[in-house]
């Protein structure tokens, strides 16, 4: 394989473990209020994208986004309050089974409102045919937003789970509910914000990869399977490794093409996701210790 | 300050209180002492909020309560340290206290919240020295502390405390039982929960004696302390009758 080539690889293959790892942080951020693995994620990713590209006729592109983005939130936590909130200390199986079913029903939504066509946002700048160079690897701007929305998204997380009272107060839920309950935190307003959260990094996901991946109503599943697997990959809870983890399945499906054909890209991650599972279940940087205090 | 009248609670339908009736005033240490499995953390527990009675009443500073959510009993000024301390480990001394400034930051912004930290720090000087350090590697009596003064950053009408001596080395525990003396001299009122019956009687004012879910005995604390029941069944000794 040429140098040249190479790079070219290694740069899809950040760029889609980028929008993988902010796809798991979403599951990560329900996952430590809950317990449980929301599998709408993939839809909150799939509506972004259709919400901002449906606005873009009535404003431009960046007001188009950040209203998409605040509708899915807002989208997510009608979610949590109407199927998970009423429920009387429900079992973690029961809760997943729910948003399974959440998942279905978004999708059935958004074939009604939209149809089954593929569609997409334009290109933030430039066009499908702009590149520009580093050395000889040609890279399209597009990338550059993904990579950078993605950077911006887990820094801005980072900083307010670390640094802000609300970020402390959904931390000290998922640490120990009862302590927190006995702060006076209202937990269950934590697990609101929790799904506000995912919805709204999720959606801002969807935005800025529609360009290159585009967006049609069931484009959420395959994205959750991989955002699933690389949550798994990094430990679960675990949002830093899920950045690693991601990029390191970007890369792995990136170079994977000079080796299988196209058609098998899926299945390299549902493999990794199976040995993971196998092997090491508590992921490549969960402790043990942790896993055993985990529901599942 | 805390008024209980005939209540019954229980999980589900093991009925663990049955009748319990019992009063503290405003200033004093109460001690309920009891063995394994005579109900005192459930007591607790539905005092605070996190079960619901079945039957009776509670009144906090005049309030029925027994409808309130946990939020809404903690920021009406009831703070509970919880049996095994249950600090958030992963996060430092220092988060652990502000997180327990929470419905304070609410009631008189987050001036209070940090004179009130400074206070707890003035406490519990160990929690200074160990502000940066993660909760979870503390030591049990450090815990003890950190679980104390994270229920006092609301500052608390009535302070409970679920068994804050277990585990501890005896040196620990008579430190923890001057803090709550202190916090009493502080003019703050203490629901305190202990199975080393002699050491709250110690302290306490009046003590109630608990056994399978009824109080049994009550009284002033001296007079507890002499009475032959409790001194057989809690204090391990008999008294010689002369």
């Amino acid at each position: 394989m040429s140098p040249d080539l190479f790079f070219q690889y290694l740069f899809a293959g950040i760029t889609y473990g980028s929008i993988y790892a902010v796809v798991a942080i979403g599951f990560n951020i329900i996952y430590n209020a809950t317990g449980i693995i929301n599998f709408a994620q993939g839809e909150f990713v799939m509506l972004g994208g259709m919400i901002s590209i449906s606005l873009l006729h009535f404003m431009p592109l960046p007001l188009a986004i950040a209203s998409a983005v605040a509708l899915t939130m807002l989208i997510g936590a009608a979610i949590e309050i109407l199927f998970i909130r009423w429920l009387q200390s429900p079992s973690v199986m029961r809760m997943i089974i729910i948003t399974i079913g959440i998942s279905i029903l978004l999708k059935e939504v958004a074939l009604h409102i939209w149809g089954e066509s593929i569609r997409s946002l334009p290109y933030f700048y430039g066009n499908e045919i702009t590149t520009f160079s580093i050395g000889s690897v040609h890279i399209s701007p597009q990338v550059v937003w993904v990579i950078l929305a993605s950077a911006v998204m887990v820094a801005g997380l980072n900083l307010f789970f670390k640094s802000t009272p609300i970020g402390r107060e959904m931390r000290a839920c998922s640490a120990n509910r009862t302590a927190a309950l006995l702060c006076g935190i209202n937990a269950r307003n934590m697990v609101t914000l929790s799904f506000m959260l995912s919805a709204g990094i999720g959606a801002l996901a969807g935005c800025v990869m529609s360009p290159i991946t585009y967006t049609q109503y069931d484009s959420g599943s395959a994205l959750a399977l991989k955002g699933f697997t690389v949550a798994i990959l990094g430990g679960l809870g675990n949002s830093g490794a899920a950045v690693l983890a991601g990029i390191l399945l970007g890369i792995i499906e990136a170079f994977s093409v000079s080796v299988v054909p196209l058609a098998f890209q899926d299945a390299i991650s549902i493999a990794i996701l199976l040995v993971i599972l196998f092997v090491k279940p508590h992921g490549l940087f969960g402790s043990g210790d942790a896993a055993r205090l985990k529901d599942f | 300050m805390l008024k209980i009248r005939n209540l019954d609670a229980g999980y589900g339908k093991l009925r663990v209180l049955k009748n319990i009736s019992l009063h503290v005033d405003p200033g004093e240490i109460v001690t309920m002492i009891g063995a394994n499995g005579a109900g005192k953390t459930t007591l607790l527990h539905t005092i605070i909020g996190l079960i619901k009675p079945t039957k009776g009443e509670i009144n906090f500073l005049d309030t029925p309560c027994c409808r309130s959510s946990v939020g809404q009993i903690v920021a009406s000024g009831c703070a509970l340290v919880p049996e095994n301390r249950q600090v958030f480990a992963s996060m430092s001394v220092e988060e652990n206290l502000l997180l327990g400034g929470h419905v304070l930051q609410k009631r008189e912004g987050r001036a209070a919240v940090h004179k009130e930290l400074a206070h707890q720090y003035e406490l519990f000087p160990i929690l200074r020295e160990r502000r940066n350090q993660f909760a979870g590697t503390l030591s049990g009596g450090e815990q003890q502390m950190l679980a104390m003064g994270r229920a006092l950053m609301s500052k608390p009408r009535l302070v409970m405390m679920d068994e804050p001596s277990t585990g501890l080395a005896p040196l620990i525990v008579r430190d923890i039982f001057q803090i709550i003396l202190r916090l009493r001299e502080e003019g703050n009122t203490v629901l305190l929960i202990e199975q080393n019956a002699k050491a709250a009687l110690g302290i306490a004012d009046r003590g109630y004696v608990l056994e399978v879910g009824k109080v049994i005995v009550q009284g002033p604390s001296d007079i507890l302390l002499a009475n032959t029941d409790v001194q057989r069944a809690y204090l391990g000794r008999e008294k010689v009758t002369e």
